[in-house]
């Protein structure tokens, strides 16, 4: 989208949700409120729209382009640039022979059901986990509660890359190598430290009157987490949320090597194996290749833009995780 | 503990898969609801503690044994020698053995390991520069301006894809025809054609296609660099801003010597994230061709070495080199994120 141009009325809805990027923070609410004016009045230069737009413009076009020929018969998908769509025309076959399964490629619907059996429980767990570890180091004195914390803040430094090995032979000894199980054990155990850390910065903004308040009424810390705190961190639980479902989503190391690269029928592989997968057998059949890409990403890009607002708050309160 | 049809590895149809995922969940509210319960028991002074320990005892727990543990155990995994990760498979004559530092030194003398520092350095430097300048460059261009939101959510979108799709998606970008007479479907290629030149091929020559990769990885990281950069520049305060253009200052020199300034620690923050990211990236690599046409970088050599040529000792030796290297930048992050506090 140009910066000169107003946005068109069809993109109003990820206009506003995208307005949030800068709203979210207390600084960015100042500004517009203070500035509402100068907006009207600062006016670009005409070379500053241009390296806008020419950046914008070479950050979309990949996308596009794939995008395109995802929707092009095979033939013309060979022959011509996706640039020529408009005048070969547009197909769904891609789509619905990937879906059902072609070429010897299993039906992609199996294994969009294996990212999301995948994900919403090693979103859900480590969810569970770290706000309760998180409340008790924001809220509760207890011994070396101070380097506990800072022990599990520092293990962010570990890549995910020096715990894998061991972990694959761990569950082959408890027998759980290769299941669903050892996915949402490992993304969660690799998860912990930063979800401790998010909620902790969350929880430790509540102010304490509140929660001294409850206490004179007679409440534990359990009814406290529950009825106090739970209700007001809920921005924060979405935005580690977020985090984490796109980042086991869009996983493709710790799937590859607890379930062993075997992405063929009826394994538990999500969707980057599959892709993965296609994009080294396959070699030059863009027609599948284009729709699968497209199917993979539209999930999270619907969870991305719905919520883009609390992924935005996470980023800035330092949720970033390699 | 739990029924065979939950452990084994065969999935079976969809309702079967969504079952278990049904009873994790409902394990994992257990384990969750059970903590609550305990903890509830306990009151007073005493309780306090049990509370606490209940409350953070589950998550420490779980770290240490899959995250500390595993650490120490590819630690010592890195001086032995074996084609299994487990020290005690095998015959005695395949059985790992302990070798020192050997594997560390065969980092510098396996053929093509060089080569795989050497790409490790361009990405672990270009892509942070690149992507947090182009972030930058952009959040100052669009900043107050109209369209303002959709302009970030499309240098944004990338973020959300996963890198392996990220990967195909400019795999077609960079597509090759090697027939220079025949049509070119890949954009850039069509570009070089249509302006008199022969086609490149971008992923398949070395050592060029290491900076088409890395092209990649920036695509994805300036929407992070953008998002952070442009929430510093708008809380700069509208006062010093107005002072500086009283004063007479040049968009320019406004640049380099208000706003640069004021989001320094945003920038520090924002280059050694992504430098991080970089460092433990391996899906690019591995989705465009696996590293094998002498474009490999440390992450995914890590999962050639293990998984796939079986040298664990060496692939442990890779993570460790990995580690260390993530280390200092993360530490100098903290340092100056205490500093700036």
């Amino acid at each position: 989208m140009s910066t000169a141009t107003p946005p068109p009325p069809v993109s109003g809805a990820v206009a506003d949700a995208a307005s949030d990027v800068h709203l979210d923070t207390p600084a960015g609410r100042r500004r517009r409120k203070s500035s509402a004016g100068n907006a009207a009045r600062a006016v670009t230069s005409p070379w500053a729209s241009a390296i806008a737009i020419v950046l914008a413009l070479a950050w979309t076009t990949p996308t596009v382009g794939l995008l395109v020929t995802s929707f092009r018969n095979q033939k013309d998908i060979q022959e011509t640039g996706w640039w020529h769509a408009l005048s070969t025309g547009f197909t769904l076959d891609n789509y619905s022979q990937v879906l059902g399964g072609a070429e010897g490629q299993p039906p992609l619907t199996d294994f969009i059901v294996n990212s999301f059996v995948i994900a919403i429980p090693a979103v859900f767990l480590p969810l569970l986990l770290a706000s309760l570890a998180a409340y008790a180091f924001a809220w509760i004195e207890f011994p070396f509660r101070n380097a506990l914390f800072v022990g599990v803040f520092a293990l962010q430094i570990v890549p995910l890359q020096i715990a894998l090995l061991p972990l694959v032979t761990m569950y082959q000894q408890i027998g759980i190598n290769g299941t669903y199980w050892a996915l949402w054990l490992s993304h969660s155990a690799f998860a912990l430290p930063l979800a401790v850390f998010l909620l902790h910065n969350f929880m430790k903004e509540i102010p304490a009157s509140l929660l001294e308040a409850a206490r004179v009424d007679g409440a534990g810390h359990v009814r406290i987490f529950f009825q106090v705190l739970l209700p007001l961190i809920t921005p924060a639980l979405a935005s580690f949320g977020i985090f984490q479902f796109l980042w086991v989503w869009n996983d493709l190391l710790v799937a590859i090597t607890m379930l062993g690269g075997n992405a063929g029928e009826g394994s538990l592989a999500p969707l980057t194996m599959v892709l993965n997968n296609i994009s080294g057998t396959l070699g030059n059949r863009w027609y599948l290749m284009s729709a699968a890409a497209f199917i993979s990403i539209a999930f999270p890009v619907i969870v991305f833009l719905s919520l883009q607002r609390y992924f935005v708050r996470g980023l800035l309160a330092g949720g970033t995780k390699g | 503990m739990f029924a065979t049809s939950v452990i084994t590895a065969d999935a079976g149809g969809a309702a079967s898969r969504l079952g278990t995922m049904v009873l994790g969940l409902a394990v994992f509210a257990a384990v969750f609801v059970g903590i609550l319960l305990l903890a509830s028991l306990f009151k007073g002074r005493r309780g306090e503690k049990i509370q606490a320990a209940a409350f953070v005892g589950p998550t420490i727990f779980f770290i240490a044994i899959a995250l500390i543990y595993p650490a120490i155990l590819t630690i010592r995994r890195a001086f032995y020698s074996g084609k299994f990760f487990d020290l005690n498979f095998g015959t005695p004559r395949t059985r790992g053995k302990f070798v020192g530092f050997d594997n560390f030194a065969a980092l510098w003398t396996t053929p093509g390991l060089p080569e795989v520092f050497r790409n490790t350095a361009f990405w672990v430097i270009l892509v942070p520069l690149f992507a947090t300048g182009v972030g930058l460059l952009y959040a100052i261009l669009i900043d107050r301006a109209r369209g303002e939101a959709v302009a970030k959510a499309l240098i944004f979108l990338p973020m959300a894809i996963s890198m392996v799709g990220a990967t195909l998606i400019w795999k077609f970008v960079y597509f090759y025809n090697g027939d220079p007479g025949s049509s070119q479907v890949g954009l850039l290629n069509a570009v070089i054609t249509k302006l008199g030149m022969d086609p490149v091929d971008f992923i398949g020559n070395a050592p060029g296609n290491t900076f088409s990769l890395i092209a990649i990885m920036i695509w994805i990281q300036a929407g992070f660099a953008m998002t952070v950069l442009s929430a510093a520049i708008k809380a700069i305060p509208d006062e010093i801003i107005e002072a500086a253009k009283l004063d007479g200052v040049k968009s320019l020199q406004m640049f380099r010597f208000v706003t640069l300034p004021s989001i320094r620690p945003s920038v520090i923050v924002v280059l050694t994230t992504i430098a991080i990211g970089t460092l433990k990236a391996f899906d690019i690599v591995q989705a465009s061709s696996g590293g094998k046409f002498g474009d490999s970088i440390l992450a995914n050599e890590f999962y050639n070495r293990s998984f796939v040529t079986q040298q664990p000792g060496l692939g442990a030796a890779i993570a460790i080199v990995i580690f260390l290297l993530v280390s200092p930048i993360i530490v100098f992050n903290v340092i100056q994120l205490r500093k700036d506090a």
